[in-house]
């Protein structure tokens, strides 16, 4: 992995007062995307027009396509020509993209897709803010594969993880999703972006031998094939098919086992890295709220509520959410009375926790369908209750 | 913490003011500001608004609940959001733009012509700042100087200084209202 300081040329250095959707175009600016091709949609509509407005001056090409089907795999394509790739959307355009998302993944192909998450589901409430997204962005696509996902609670953090997203495309390439929610995506906060040399990006595994020996996907040490540009004069072949280190199709169980193991190995047997969490009075805690996005940052007042009234009540916020801190919820099940996973849906991620807490710790969803965000009074009582 | 409400109807520079009153108070009053604004169906001329949550922490739930600070620039936003303001709270109007009723309460209200002045400093669309003007003299949540420090970036550049006149005017009009008010009380 080649860790390089990051381009000046697309990095907005200084304090900002951003919406979170503004703010993750200037993150991918900033981490060196050049090439964006997506379908307007809200709440997403104004990352597009933000990196649209911006990519000229700094250098890079922004498509508008007919759908968002065409958008995937315009970035597909684009990401073999050797451009850093982003798109984004929300619900209904997440759906068509499901199929090439796989692709990707089958591809291995460094993207990065944001997902400004609204009600569900279809075109259900267009502006108004959802998390029902978050076993789609895991399972979405048929078959077996592993993606990377992460979650912002703030503008600055829709900054920051677009960053990381990038990178952690480029090091593992897969697609990675940004889930974020239309409160953070339209909220306005102060988001501060750092001078181009305080900010890490990660350039693409190339590969430099010869010519003749070039095989797209035979696994490197850390389990990641190299790439090759298109056009630089190297043969090689690509497919959603079943497919060998040279990229052939090759239909039978042996391949089809080393493929789709291989394409979830380098995500599972790397995940302790990939995976990020911020916890708080955890250690002595009875109650462990877990909650990510916008939901972690409501959760938090009743959370201050409840240590007022004497509950040792700590916190989880996940800032990746795909691979799942599995270790770390099995650990904490072991000490805790339980969990209260407060969601802005009908339960996603509380069947998560339930599977890697494994009966020691029960697990409160405290659900909302979207469209507002909960009111913090219903998570203290669940905290409540939980703490009996 | 200042629960913030700007109202009024869609062209008038409501979000514009949530948003210049946020990046104020976050960039250069060292506050933390978090702004959000009515995405509802909301066309051209309907009631709409912008809210700002101001505080010395970090802002958590990112919503108003009830705010303690509204401003009112057209009848529907004051007959839509006025039974939301806070019993204590502090209510501005456009006087030619609002009828209002007797204050609620504790609630002390007060007025002025900002559209009529904004005409007079030559077209109607400065109405928002110079009731931003009015709001920084009587709130006080933010500072004049990081209003005006503000305003590049969000108003043209070419009509910068027009703005900021405007500005000066609410914000003189409003010094005025508060030494009135106090000789009186």
């Amino acid at each position: 992995m080649k860790k390089v300081k990051a381009d000046p040329k697309g990095v907005l250095t200084g304090a900002h007062y951003l919406d979170g959707d503004f703010a993750i175009a200037e993150g991918a600016l900033a981490a060196g995307c050049r090439f964006f091709a997506g379908y307007p949609i809200t709440p997403s509509t104004e990352t597009a027009e933000r990196f649209a407005e911006r990519i000229p001056f700094v250098g890079g090409i922004f498509i508008q396509m007919e759908d968002e089907i065409a958008s995937i795999t315009a970035l597909i394509g684009a990401a073999w020509g050797g451009r850093k790739v982003m798109t984004v959307t929300s619900g209904p355009g997440f759906s068509l993209m499901m199929e090439n998302i796989g692709l990707a993944c089958m591809m291995e192909t460094p993207l990065v897709i944001a997902n400004v998450q609204r009600g569900g589901p279809s075109t259900g409430l267009p502006t108004l803010v959802g998390q029902g997204d978050m076993m789609q962005v895991r399972w979405g696509s048929h078959g077996d594969y592993q993606i990377i996902a992460l979650s912002p609670d703030s503008p600055q953090e829709c900054f920051d993880l677009t960053i990381r997203a990038f990178n952690l495309s480029e090091i593992y390439r897969v697609p990675v999703f940004i889930m974020a929610d239309e409160c953070v995506g339209h909220m306005h906060e102060k988001v501060v972006i750092p001078p181009a040399d305080q900010i890490e990006v990660v350039e693409r595994k190339w590969y430099d031998g010869p010519k003749d020996k070039y095989l797209p996907y035979k696994p490197d040490k850390d389990l990641v094939p190299f790439m090759v540009k298109a056009g630089d004069g190297y043969r090689f072949h690509t497919t959603g098919l079943t497919h060998d280190e040279r990229g052939y199709p090759v239909i039978n169980a042996e391949c089809q086992d080393w493929n789709v193991r291989h394409l979830s190995d380098k995500i599972t047997k790397n995940a302790d890295k990939i995976i990020k969490y911020e916890e708080d009075q955890i250690d002595k805690a009875d109650v462990v709220v877990i909650s990510y996005g916008i939901t972690s940052r409501v959760a938090y007042r009743a959370v201050q509520l409840a240590r007022k009234a004497g509950i040792k009540v700590g916190t989880l916020r996940l800032i990746t959410v795909w691979p799942f801190p599995e270790k770390r919820i099995a650990e904490l099940a072991k000490k805790v009375k339980a969990f209260v996973v407060p969601e802005l849906n009908l339960g996603q991620i509380v069947h998560e926790v339930e599977r890697c807490s494994a009966g020691q710790a029960p697990a409160v969803l405290v659900s909302h369908c979207g469209g507002w965000v909960h009111d913090p009074e219903d998570i203290l009582k669940a905290i409540k209750e939980a703490a009996k | 913490m200042t629960e913030i409400q700007f109202s009024g109807f869609g062209g008038q520079g409501i979000i514009r003011c949530g948003l210049i009153t946020g990046k104020a108070a976050s960039l250069y009053d060292n506050k933390y500001a978090t702004m959000t604004q009515s995405f509802g169906p909301e066309a051209r001329g309907s009631a709409c608004s912008s809210q700002v949550v101001v505080s010395q922490d970090r802002v958590l739930y990112p919503y108003i609940t009830k705010p303690e600070l509204l401003v009112s620039i057209s009848q529907d936003a004051y007959d839509k959001y006025e039974p939301e303001l806070r019993e204590d709270g502090i209510l501005l109007i456009d006087t030619d733009l609002v009828k209002a009723r007797p204050a609620r309460g504790k609630i002390k209200m007060y007025g002025i012509p900002s559209t009529r002045l904004a005409e007079e400093l030559g077209n109607r669309i400065f109405t928002n700042l110079v009731m931003l003007g009015f709001f920084t003299a009587i709130s006080k949540v933010v500072t004049p100087e990081a209003m005006k420090k503000a305003l590049p970036g969000l108003v043209p550049q070419r009509f910068l200084d027009i703005n900021i006149r405007a500005f000066d005017q609410g914000y003189q009009y409003g010094l005025e209202t508060l030494s009135k008010d106090q000789k009186k009380s």
